[in-house]
């Protein structure tokens, strides 16, 4: 499992998780879902420290964080 | 694996209205987390508003009655007056308090009501297409301020939680910003401790929270929350402006 | 019933209504109905309820709104500009299908008008009122007494049909004092309904209080079940009181005050040998129109009476559906009509159409 799971397809992709983590661990995705936006994903599992800022500043709730 | 971020369970798993990028949902989010950190969901009354935030009752996972546009407090009321151990709640736009219901919600903070409230301040009326707000900044364009909001003619925004913390029965008023993983924070704590002043029999709380409106603000989601913090914040400034304990932290 | 008891009518309102179960009072001063925020403000208290005198008729209202989504049996008062600022929440109420008690002494108007008794307000309480297809429940008592027994019977109604009902009084039934019984005991507790926002307890799902449907078609089904609700009423709840009217050649129609000079009329008119009988609506809303159209085929003219300027001739009319003349004798302003001139007018009538 990831550290962090985007519910793709409620996503809005506002962008405002991408903006807030501290580690650059997030990105938009090339993909477009049913809504038409772009999703945010977990570019780089490696770069993340599962603090959870995603999760909390995610205006639609689609954003659940973990920790190994 | 621990989770450490997870949705709150009263707030329902569909998808809202809101605009990408809209704090509404973030405000949700806090007003959810609340309620199953306070374990009171199977006795939260909500009560919608007028405006974007017209279709809370189909986001929260509890009671709902829906007002007319401003009297969310009186009808806030009335459902506390007759479930005394209800946790009574209204979430309520600018334009549905600060114009529309400025009669409902001074009174119902000089009643001292046992009810909290969540006050969305985003400058501007959004369900209706971007009109001028009662809290619209001076020089901010909508689309009833053409060239900007102008001082002389609609005056200067009203800050709502300075009024009503000069009423004495406002027995806890905050304000608080959604724009940064820091003060999401610290409007979850502000929010949190407006119901728990509820919990206690405290009466009036309310938490205003500055928000955005990128779309008829015609900015991007981030670009907004920027915005924000360097527009609104200076004007509204932060903190509690009334506490139980009589203190005020500003600034 | 206990022994009867000199009540003033707005006192008499609010006691038939506790006595109905109203826990709860909403409302805003205003003449003449002061009474009733009154009474209630020392009753309610003393049987667990509440009274909040709220910042105004638009508040009051919406207090009621929020009480009656709770289930609760709840009551606000006013006169007519007080009514006329409550029509927003009165909307709202018939939107979210919320039972109810709002009661109107009516006063003179328009805009501010006066103080003194009128029947002004008879389009507004039997037309809606506030935006919207809806219709209230409205009862028109002519005396304090039919006033307390139709208030006794008011949340049973509303409850039923889900709609809120109305007492259309006026100036001289809240104001005037005569004696009244009251049931010795009070309407049992009744459960919370089924509809109820209380607290989703139990694991029961969350319930909504809620007037919106921005699908047009969903709207349409809602105004359809609003509209069959009514109709249910009207099938039911009519009620009426006719006095001398079996060989009436000349029928007055009029309804609470002014009902009670139409009687002294009556007599002058039966006195100069002049047929005469009248038929009184006691639900003004639903109208009685049945029964006033089979008794209108029986008389040769009709004589609406009214303090208004032409309202109540209106349901006269459609009743009639051209039966026979309707003609019309209105006072307004809080001037109240006498029963000789009345009596004078109609016997004009007698001379044109009756003989």
């Amino acid at each position: 499992m990831k550290k962090v799971v985007v519910n793709e397809a409620k996503c809005k992709g506002c962008g405002v998780c991408v903006n807030f983590c501290p580690k650059s661990a997030l990105a938009m995705a090339d993909r477009i879902n049913s809504k038409g936006y772009h999703p945010a994903e977990l570019a780089n599992e490696a770069a993340c420290i599962s603090c959870g800022i995603c999760g909390r500043v995610c205006p639609d709730a689609v954003i659940e964080v973990f920790k190994p | 694996m621990k989770q450490v971020y997870s949705v709150p369970k009263s707030l329902r798993p569909v998808s809202t209205h809101y605009c990408p990028g809209c704090t509404h949902g973030i405000i949700h989010k806090l007003v959810a987390e609340t309620i199953d950190e306070l374990g009171v969901r199977d006795r939260a009354i909500g009560v919608a508003s007028v405006g974007c935030s017209v279709f809370s009752y189909d986001y929260f996972d509890c009671d709902f009655q829906q007002a007319a546009h401003g009297r969310a407090p009186a009808v806030a009321t009335g459902i506390r007056r007759t479930v005394p151990d209800a946790v009574v709640f209204t979430y309520q736009g600018d334009g549905d308090l600060a114009s529309i219901g400025t009669a409902e919600i001074v009174h119902a903070a000089m009643r001292s009501e046992n009810i909290t409230v969540v006050f969305v301040n985003n400058a501007i009326y959004g369900m209706t297409g971007g009109q001028m707000a009662p809290t619209t900044m001076v020089g901010q364009r909508t689309t009833t301020s053409p060239e900007g909001r102008i001082k002389g003619l609609a005056g200067e925004p009203i800050r709502v939680s300075e009024m009503l913390a000069t009423i004495p029965g406002a027995t806890y008023v905050a304000r608080v910003s959604t724009t940064s993983p820091a003060h999401i924070a610290k409007a979850k704590r502000a929010i949190k401790k407006a119901f728990e002043v509820q919990l206690a029999g405290g009466g009036f709380s309310l938490v205003e929270c500055l928000s955005t409106c990128p779309t008829n603000w015609g900015m991007s989601p981030v670009e907004a929350m920027e915005w924000v913090d360097k527009n609104m914040i200076p004007y509204y400034p932060l903190g509690e402006f009334r506490t139980p304990e009589g203190g005020q932290t500003n600034g | 019933m206990a022994g009867r008891k000199l009540f003033k009518g707005n006192e008499a309102v609010a006691e038939a209504a506790v006595r109905a179960g109203c826990r709860y009072f909403f409302g805003y001063p205003i003449t003449p109905q002061n009474e009733i925020p009154e009474y209630m403000s020392r009753r309610l208290p003393e049987v667990g309820g509440a009274f909040v005198q709220a910042e105004s008729e638009v508040a009051a209202i919406n207090m009621v709104y929020g009480a009656a989504g709770t289930g609760a049996r709840v009551m606000t008062s006013s006169s007519s500009p007080g009514i006329s600022l409550k029509q927003e929440g009165i909307s709202y109420i018939a939107g979210a299908d919320l039972p109810c008690l709002i009661v109107n002494m009516v006063r003179g108007g328009p805009g501010l008008g006066g103080i003194a008794p009128a029947q002004s307000d008879y389009f507004q309480a039997t037309r809606g009122g506030g935006h919207g297809d809806y219709h209230l429940i409205v009862y028109a008592p002519a005396s304090v007494q039919e006033m307390v027994d139709l208030t006794l019977g008011a949340y049973d109604v509303a409850e039923r049909y889900r709609m809120p009902v109305m007492i259309l009084g006026d100036g001289v039934l809240g104001q005037m004092m005569e004696p009244v019984s009251f049931p010795d005991q009070m309407a049992p507790d009744r459960p919370a309904p089924e509809w109820a926002t209380r607290g989703a307890r139990d694991g029961r799902t969350p319930r909504l209080i809620n007037s919106i449907y921005l699908k047009p078609e969903e709207l349409y089904k809602h105004n359809l079940d609003m509209a069959e609700r009514f109709e249910k009423a009207s099938a039911n709840e009519v009620r009426y009181e006719e006095v001398l009217a079996d060989d009436a050649e000349l029928l007055l129609v009029a309804y609470g005050t002014t009902s009670r000079v139409c009687r002294a009329a009556i007599e002058k008119l039966r006195e100069r040998g002049i047929k005469a009988g009248l038929f009184r609506p006691i639900t003004v809303s639903p109208f009685p129109y049945d029964a006033l159209s089979k008794r209108a085929k029986s008389a040769k003219a009709v004589l609406t009476v009214e303090m208004s300027m032409g309202q109540l001739v209106d349901d006269v009319k459609i009743a009639v559906a051209g039966a026979a003349p309707v003609h019309f004798f209105g006072t307004t302003g809080g001037v109240i009509p006498k029963a000789s001139d009345i009596a004078e007018y109609a016997a004009g009538i007698v001379g044109e159409e009756v003989r």
